[in-house]
């Protein structure tokens, strides 16, 4: 909900402008500090937690300043221009504006524009921009005109879009705007004409906008006292031509159509903007909060003292002239919900926070500034809030949860247990997760018929299990045959005994394929890679098998057969893939990444039966190919298994069954090939053993040539 | 800043010796290390790191063992049989005393600290009480039939394990018998070796031994039954070195590949209280045997044939992340071993037992910055000067007209006159030194090569003036009574009126050469010093301290100058206090006073005082020149630390005149080169 702070008076003494206010207020390269700029001859520098002023500057009688001063983030100085062409740049140490680094330039400067992350941009009143940098190293460089004669530069704004800055300003001339995009990195203007609708005798008042992925949302304020919005791509299809861009009504009448001059807004977050202007039934000038997602007005605040039509906003706060004081008025939001909108959220007020006082008091809160100590004290509470939540209530809230698991239903320990995630962790959290598996794998022991499995897989991927946490658990899922919770449980878990991996192994190996087209397994690693894989095989299979194959339906059980039954198919076929996608998943990531231990490994792999080991090795002999294709041996897909991890599972299952796979005629044709490609490896290593010395002489000699020698005499010179 | 000509100076041969033991005390939070030609170091590692003692090696006594007890005494044993002390504060031997058990291959001292024991090469172990100003010689255990390579005392301090050859032997302290033999399994991968080697052993106070032995096992046995309860596979190789935490949660073991590796003691599960031991972490920060390694609370420090001095923090015991918790290589020393003869043209090297002259080249030709220029004439090696005896040089030094050189070692000053003649040098020893001139820890000539200014251990100082051929003691400062902490840095002012001298924790005295007496002393600061120079004309004492911070003091107003109150108000920049070599060395401008050059070993630095202090937020180090010529951008940057990083690691940086520069590095490759290779490993095929 957003709501407005209690504000404050940050000058105590008028600001000696005239009616028009300050020129600006604009951001420093400390948080909570602000530079003032009047509209006559003075810079002050605010500490807004403090409403105390740090330092003050002021241009010589006779000079006045035209442009706000602003600070350079790269560099932490403060930069202005007054008379309209004369720049001053000068720091926290300089006492005197006049003895400032000056730059007297050739044109008319509009504004200075400094946000964080980049260089200042000067925008001259002709429309040409300038790089900071660029402008003092050749002041007096000549600036173009870009826009036409009677066009006047009616506001404008600096921003990052992908950490590029975008300049946008607009322009008006005979009651038609102009809009111009310029982005900095490419140097490219784009220009707009704003058109106006059906509202076409209306004036814009004030601007505002946002940016979001590819739009610039530009909002206008017009004198009708509706808010319009229009959309600008950021990147222009085509940017040589000019382009024109429709606005849109997006709120009603939110000021009262004849106001005075005295009207402003701006855009405070994606849903909220701030107007500044008496509403259409009120004569006092006012400062609401709108939300234009549901339109609907959120908070408002009186200014009987009147305003002067300028709004900004940084941060947190909200900055304005209120009679002839600057006031501050802190601005929260949170997210909009509709319950929140429409006011039927119940949002107690908090009882430990309290009103700010208008003016700080200094005996009481020594050195805190009100920003700071509201902070302060506001953190302070949550920390106690936290602090008593987590102590008894998390406690209470997992014995409570045990006390479920023992009697409820499963969609209500479900949801229960949904409740129990979403409050904040806390230190001892994995052995509250180990308490709450432990008695959810109890009861499924007690209880056949109960298996909860959607509670399994969130506990399973809180990420703070571990299988000697849970031994039961992947007991339970190898008695439901439940491939899912095995594959995350391979995972997740970085102890599995090896036997365990084994049998894990034996069920998917044996498990039906209608069965796992049932299950929603995990293939995201395998997807793009598999999708490339039936792609290939689409075009190899055609080839050989003319009409009435279906390669979608292709699995090894007929793959195998197949390989005996005709031989001269088989470079081609030992390409494609013997397993399904789904059952390709299983195996690269579950199995293959699993940390094992080849003693403990083997005697369980001697349990395979024979036709199991010829498909695992086919596919592995597969991945190996695959593997093969490319100059960096590794496979496509996220996280895929290492030309290591698939030589190490080759050598174990011929290992743990050589004289079962010797034995198996569809074997031989593997074997022979498994064979073969040992042989080249043997060959490759024995070759590379003979050439490291080579190798090691090469390196050398390629050190000697950056070595200089053991004496030279160079030419230094230091900057 | 301006243009040199620098010469890099590539042919300084020094190669550290290996190190072979490393003792940590945690009551001073000091690490000593001794090195394979017996030299012993010492560092404080609250300092930054930095190594404020040395003592000086000798080629007969190769240092086996090294333990510090009773507090802060420290205690080496070598092959030579004998036990030394060391005396810290004067930085010399406290005495030395044969054990008579031939060659001593190990050395702890009890938990108590009281009592010292020695494992000797004919089997016997032999225990020595430590009386306050020397040991005492108490008793002999049970015999052993081959040599004790390792030894390691129960906490309680009832019994002590030592490693032998295939066995390791547990004994009652009390009544000094073996109670068991524990016998090491021989095979080594499915082979039997000659034999095994007990390398290290380690003693836990639940009764535990661990040992660790030539066939790459760390093993754990139970010493009230004798018999082996675990059995780690480490290495391919010896697993040479152990060291356990004081809290007896975590060890640390050293291989002969180089590896190190951490091992844990960590519960079972989450409930029980049973705990294991378990291999967590191995490091490869070596390329060469570790033989030796130690546990502080917050790190791992090992060192071994490759030189380096590897200490790595642990993470998990480190309470702040700030740069104190990176990991820190120390491989050369952190005192100077060059000195300069800037009119001749001449540099001296300091070997361990030899000093070599080299004259540098000459060139004609000019270029533009990055130029290696044509040598008109290349550097000469002048003179190889090897020592007489054989303890190792401590510290040398040549004669700015370069007609004198001295140096010294641990009983002897040598003072030797230099005759050049075209190219003909004679050589001419001055003899007959007097008797207090016997040791010096530093030495310098004054600026026109008419004063030789001594610091001789026991803190005194000598002045002595120089005539052809011959020498004149002029006078000796004695150090204030009750102080015996030993000079180890000297700085003399070019107008030859001023002198400092710092030790290793008081402040620094400075001495009027021409009133002959104490004119003030710097404040002391909380971190030693690691250079001192005197400016020339303001005579500025510039002072360096091993937490990086630089003072500058005037010494006629006795006070810091005020461009040193400024920077210490302002702070140094957080990357200049972040770099992890002290600065060893600092010379100034001849002709601008403004500019002090210093160097540490990965930069050379030129501070221009007359420049604005660096910011956090400014740039300190900026390799490449203005690509802007303009003057606002140069206006902006510049900054009073000129930087540059191009010679590394550097040994030794200085002036010779105005526009040139000498540069003595030592590339860590030819190092290496010089080292025996390693234990290979195969890189291809299996």
């Amino acid at each position: 909900m957003a709501a407005l702070e209690e504000g404050f008076t940050l000058t105590a003494v008028p600001l000696g402008s005239g009616p028009e206010g300050p020129l600006g207020v604009e951001q420093s390269d400390k948080t909570d500090q602000f530079l003032v700029t009047d509209s006559g001859r003075t810079v002050i520098l605010y500490k807004v937690s403090d409403q105390k002023p740090l330092g003050s500057w002021s241009v010589k009688q006779g000079q006045i300043i035209t442009c706000p001063a602003v600070c350079n983030f790269q560099t932490g100085e403060y930069i202005v221009v007054h008379d309209n062409k004369v720049l001053r740049v000068w720091n926290n140490e300089d006492v005197n504006l006049d003895k400032v680094f000056k730059a007297t330039l050739s044109a008319e400067v509009y504004r200075i524009h400094s946000i964080q992350g980049t260089e200042p941009l000067v925008l001259f009143k002709e429309g040409a921009v300038r790089g900071l940098e660029a402008l003092l190293a050749e002041p007096q460089q000549k600036i173009e005109t870009v826009i036409s004669d009677e066009e006047v530069i009616k506001w404008t704004k600096f921003f990052m879009v992908f950490r590029h800055p975008v300049l946008i300003f607009i322009t008006e001339k005979h009651g038609n705007y102009f809009a111009y995009v310029q982005k900095c990195s490419s140097r490219v203007l784009s220009k707009y004409a704003l058109l106006l609708g059906q509202e076409e005798e209306s004036v814009i008042q004030s601007f505002s906008m946002s940016v979001d992925r590819k739009f610039i949302s530009l909002m206008s304020l017009s004198s009708d006292g509706c808010v319009y919005e229009t959309l600008i791509p950021i990147h222009p299809s085509d940017p040589e031509k000019n382009q024109r861009v429709v606005r849109s009504l997006l709120l009603k009448s939110v000021v009262s159509g004849n106001a005075r001059s005295g009207v402003a807004f701006t855009v405070l977050d994606r849903d909220h903007i701030a107007v500044l202007g008496p509403p259409p039934s009120a004569s006092k000038d006012c400062l609401s909060i709108w939300n234009t997602k549901f339109q609907t007005l959120q908070t408002s605040r009186e200014l009987p003292q009147g305003t002067s039509g300028q709004l900004w906003y940084y941060g947190e706060n909200l900055f304005m002239l209120h009679g002839k004081f600057l006031t501050v008025i802190p601005y929260k939001s949170e997210v909009s919900s509709l319950a929140g909108a429409l006011g039927k959220l119940k949002h107690s007020q908090d009882p430990g926070t309290h009103a700010m006082p208008h003016f700080v008091n200094w005996e009481t809160s020594q050195g805190y500034g009100p920003g700071s100590q509201n902070s302060e004290q506001s953190k302070r509470i949550l920390r106690r809030r936290k602090s008593e939540v987590s102590a008894q209530p998390e406690v209470l809230a997992s014995t409570q949860l045990l006390a479920t698991i023992q009697k409820d239903s499963e969609k209500h320990i479900e949801v229960e247990l949904r409740k129990f995630l979403a409050i904040k962790r806390t230190a001892d959290f994995h052995t509250v997760i180990g308490d709450v598996i432990i008695g959810l794998l109890g009861r499924c022991k007690a209880e056949p018929s109960f298996y909860p499995r959607n509670s399994l897989m969130q506990l399973i991927q809180t990420h703070v299990l571990s299988y000697s946490l849970c031994p039961g658990l992947m007991e339970v899922a190898l008695e439901k045959t439940d491939v899912q919770i095995l594959q995350l449980c391979l995972q997740q878990f970085p102890d599995i005994p090896e036997s365990v991996t084994c049998t894990c192994l034996k069920i998917f190996l044996s498990i039906g394929d209608d069965s796992l087209q049932e299950t929603d397994i995990n293939v995201e690693s395998v997807s793009n890679y598999s999708d490339t894989l039936q792609d290939e095989k689409m075009e190899e299979q055609t080839e050989i098998f003319q009409n009435g194959f279906n390669p979608e339906d292709d699995n090894c059980e007929d793959c195998a057969p197949e390989l005996n039954e005709k031989p001269q198919a088989t470079t081609e076929e030992s390409t494609s893939c013997p397993v399904t996608p789904k059952r390709a998943a299983l195996f690269r990531n579950a199995i293959l990444h699993s940390a094992y231990s080849e003693t403990f490994l083997l005697p369980h792999l001697k349990d395979l039966p024979a036709q199991h080991i010829t498909l695992f090795l086919q596919y592995l002999y597969f991945l190996y190919l695959k593997c093969s294709e490319n100059a960096t041996m590794t496979l496509p897909g996220i996280n895929p298994p290492t030309l290591n991890q698939i030589m190490d599972w080759i050598c174990l299952l011929l290992d743990a069954n050589f004289t079962v796979v010797v034995m198996i005629p569809e074997a031989k044709r593997l074997l022979l090939s498994l064979y073969k490609f040992v042989k080249s490896q043997i060959s490759i290593c024995s070759e590379l053993n003979k050439i490291e010395v080579s190798f090691r002489e090469l390196q050398k000699l390629n050190q000697e040539k950056t070595n200089r020698g053991l004496y030279s005499i160079e030419v230094l010179e230091l900057f | 800043m301006g243009e040199f000509k620098v010469h890099r100076v590539r042919f300084f041969n020094y190669v550290p010796s290996g190190i072979r033991c490393v003792a940590y005390n945690n009551q001073s939070n000091r690490l000593a290390v001794s090195r394979t030609d017996g030299a012993v170091e010492i560092y404080n590692l609250s300092a930054n790191y930095f190594q404020e003692k040395f003592f000086p090696g000798h080629e007969s006594r190769a240092t086996e063992a090294l333990c510090w007890a009773k507090g802060q005494r420290l205690f080496s044993a070598g092959l030579n049989g004998e036990i030394i002390e060391y005396d810290l504060q004067a930085l010399n031997v406290k005495y030395a005393m044969d054990a008579f058990g031939g060659p001593i291959w190990s050395m702890a001292a009890s938990p108590s600290g009281s009592q010292l024991l020695v494992g000797c090469e004919d089997g016997s172990v032999k225990l020595f009480q430590i009386t306050p100003d020397k040991i005492q010689f108490e008793r002999n255990f049970d015999r052993q039939k081959s040599r004790i390579l390792s030894l390691s005392w129960r906490p309680s301090g009832t019994h002590i394990a030592a490693g032998s050859i295939d066995y390791i032997c547990v004994f009652d302290v009390q009544s000094g018998s073996a109670i068991h033999k524990m016998l090491v399994d021989r095979q080594y991968m499915g082979v039997s070796k000659r034999k095994c080697i007990i390398w290290g052993v380690a003693f836990l106070s639940d009764g535990t031994v661990i040992s660790v032995d030539s066939a790459g096992k760390v093993q754990f046995w139970d010493s009230a039954t004798g018999t082996l309860v675990k059995n780690h596979l480490i290495a391919n190789a010896d697993v040479q070195s152990i060291a356990i935490s004081d809290q007896e949660d975590s060890f640390v073991v050293g291989t002969a590949e180089g590896t190190v590796f951490h091992f844990q003691l960590v519960s079972v599960t989450s409930s029980s209280s049973e705990k294991q031991w378990v291999r967590t972490k191995p490091f490869q920060h070596h390329t060469h045997d570790v033989r030796a390694v130690a546990h502080s609370p917050t790190a791992l420090i090992s060192g071994g044939t490759d030189t380096h001095l590897v200490i790595r923090p642990l993470m998990e015991k480190v309470e702040v992340k700030n740069y104190d918790a990176a990991l820190r290589k120390i491989t050369f020393p952190h005192r100077c071993l060059v000195s300069c003869a800037k009119k001749k043209q001449l540099l001296l090297f300091q070997f361990a037992h030899h000093l070599e002259l080299w004259r540098l080249g000459s060139t004609v030709a000019t270029g533009k910055h990055g130029d290696t220029l044509p040598l008109s004439k290349n550097a000469d090696h002048l003179l190889h000067l090897k020592t007489k005896g054989p303890e190792n040089i401590i510290c040398s030094c040549i004669s700015p007209c370069g007609s004198w050189i001295a140096y010294s070692t641990a009983s002897r000053f040598f003072l030797y006159r230099l005759n050049y003649d075209h190219d003909n040098i004679s050589l001419q020893r001055v003899s007959k030194m007097p008797a207090f001139l016997r040791s010096a820890l530093h030495i310098l000539f004054s600026e026109d090569s008419s004063k030789l200014f001594v610091a001789s251990n026991q803190g005194s100082l000598h002045i002595i003036r120089l005539l052809e051929g011959s020498f004149k003691h002029l006078h000796t400062f004695q150090p204030q009574s009750g102080t015996v902490e030993s000079m180890c840095l000297l700085a003399v002012s070019p107008d030859g009126n001023w002198l400092a001298a710092s030790g290793t924790s008081a402040g620094v005295h400075v001495y009027s050469v021409k009133h002959l007496k104490l004119h003030c002393t710097v404040p002391a600061y909380n971190f030693p010093v690691t250079a001192l120079a005197i400016a020339p004309k303001t005579n500025n004492l510039v002072i360096a301290h091993s937490d990086q911070q630089v003072f500058e003091y005037s010494i006629p107003h006795k006070q810091y100058t005020e461009w040193s109150r400024t920077i210490q108000k302002q702070g140094f920049h957080h990357l200049w206090l972040q770099r992890d070599t002290p600065i060893t060395h600092i010379s100034f401008h001849p002709k601008r006073p403004m500019h002090i050059l210093l160097h540490d070993a990965y930069m050379f630095c030129i501070i221009d005082k007359s420049l604005p202090l660096p910011n956090d937020k400014t740039l300190l180090y900026n390799p490449l020149p203005p690509t802007n010529e303009s003057d606002v951008i140069r206006r902006r940057t510049a900054h009073a630390f000129k930087i540059s990083k191009i010679y590394k690691p550097l040994l030794f940086m200085d002036l010779l005149d105005e526009r040139t520069l000498v540069a003595v590095e030592r590339p860590l490759d030819d190092i290496i080169a010089q080292l025996p290779p390693p234990i290979k490993k195969k890189k291809f095929g299996t």
